[in-house]
């Protein structure tokens, strides 16, 4: 029985999210073809993206997912009209505005101000890479940014900034907030290109 | 420690600032009305009102609701309120009665907000509020009832 249970619990482990640092946005300088460069710095940036920090409350439907397992959200609660939560039951009933540990046992619930899922168009979960690049850079899908602002959004935005400090019992995205920020800079530097489907 | 006001009166509890809201409640303030379910906001047990919106006490820190208006089941007012509580008595909803204060604080915070909630509104507001008795049928019976009360 011992055995066994050492066997699942270390399935289990090997199954959850590992840890993934960022490479440093100067080691894609040994890439010469500068198009070819932004996309490996586009799969560097989907390293972020694609970490359940991030896809948690990235959804393509109504609902969020939550853990370093994406499971379902529970309670089950639902987007909102705003992506703030349903009438009575908002993200901001449980969620306050830092994280807060449980003081009965292991473990934190998640917080920052404000608190919500990003709206439906910037849904990531299931999409392709190629998928991912071509919706963030379509103002009619990421909330009407250019660049620049894709930029902000992901160098200097609290919420996004949330996932390198996302409490006890949730992994971290990879790298830092800063070191994320550098390689998106790269990657529009050099055309912002996106990677094949 | 920490200011603020309970059902409209002035109280300073001295309780670290990472004290939960519902220690503050019940334990520095003795209003035992609000319970103790899970400690992790799983089961809406502990709800209350802060500045108007429903928030789970238990993870809600003390520091966080200093200078807040906190609204608890023991005096939440208003005609959504009423309204809940009296269809609540005529439909007999509780039966063990331990989550039914949290669930009451959350169906008055919906018809704050929605007052001709339909079956999948409630169900939505209502989803965070468990009842190891099972009264579901019971409280969304009894949200209609004070919805349709309240056009009066």
């Amino acid at each position: 029985m011992r055995v066994s249970v050492s066997i699942a619990v270390a399935c289990l482990w090997a199954g959850s999210v590992s840890a993934e640092d960022l490479q440093p946005v100067g080691s894609f300088d040994r890439i010469p073809d500068e198009t070819e460069r932004s996309v490996a710095l586009f799969e560097e940036m989907l390293k972020v993206i694609e970490h359940p920090r991030c896809l948690n409350c990235h959804p393509v439907g109504d609902k969020p997912t939550q853990g370093d397992d994406m499971r379902p959200h529970m309670p089950p609660v639902v987007r909102g009209d705003a992506g703030f939560g349903a009438e009575g039951m908002m993200c901001s009933t449980c969620h306050g505005t830092e994280n807060v540990a449980f003081v009965t046992g292991d473990g934190s619930i998640p917080g920052h101000e404000p608190w919500h899922l990003a709206p439906k168009s910037m849904g990531w979960v299931g999409l392709s890479g190629a998928d991912i690049c071509t919706q963030l850079k379509d103002p009619e899908r990421n909330g009407g940014r250019d660049l620049t602002a894709i930029h902000e959004h992901m160098a200097e935005d609290g919420l996004v900034g949330w996932g390198w400090h996302p409490g006890p019992g949730r992994e971290p995205a990879p790298g830092s907030q800063e070191a994320f920020g550098q390689i998106v800079q790269a990657w529009i530097d050099t055309g912002a290109a996106c990677p094949a489907d | 420690m920490a200011t603020f006001t309970v059902n409209g009166q002035d109280v300073t509890v001295d309780m670290t600032d990472d004290t939960p809201l519902l220690w503050a409640l019940r334990d520095g303030l003795n209003m035992t009305g609000t319970k103790f379910g899970c400690g992790v906001a799983q089961c809406g047990a502990c709800t209350v009102m802060v500045d108007g919106s429903p928030r789970r006490s238990c993870v809600t820190p003390l520091g966080s609701v200093d200078g807040a208006e906190i609204e608890t089941i023991e005096a939440v007012e208003g005609p959504e309120a009423k309204a809940v509580q009296e269809a609540w008595v005529d439909i007999a909803v509780p039966q063990c009665g331990w989550c039914q204060s949290g669930q009451i604080m959350s169906a008055t915070a919906l018809l704050r907000l929605n007052p001709t909630p339909t079956d999948e509104d409630i169900d939505r507001a209502m989803a965070g509020n468990l009842c190891r008795c099972a009264t579901y049928v019971r409280i969304r019976k009894a949200i209609h009832a004070a919805a349709k009360s309240l056009e009066g």
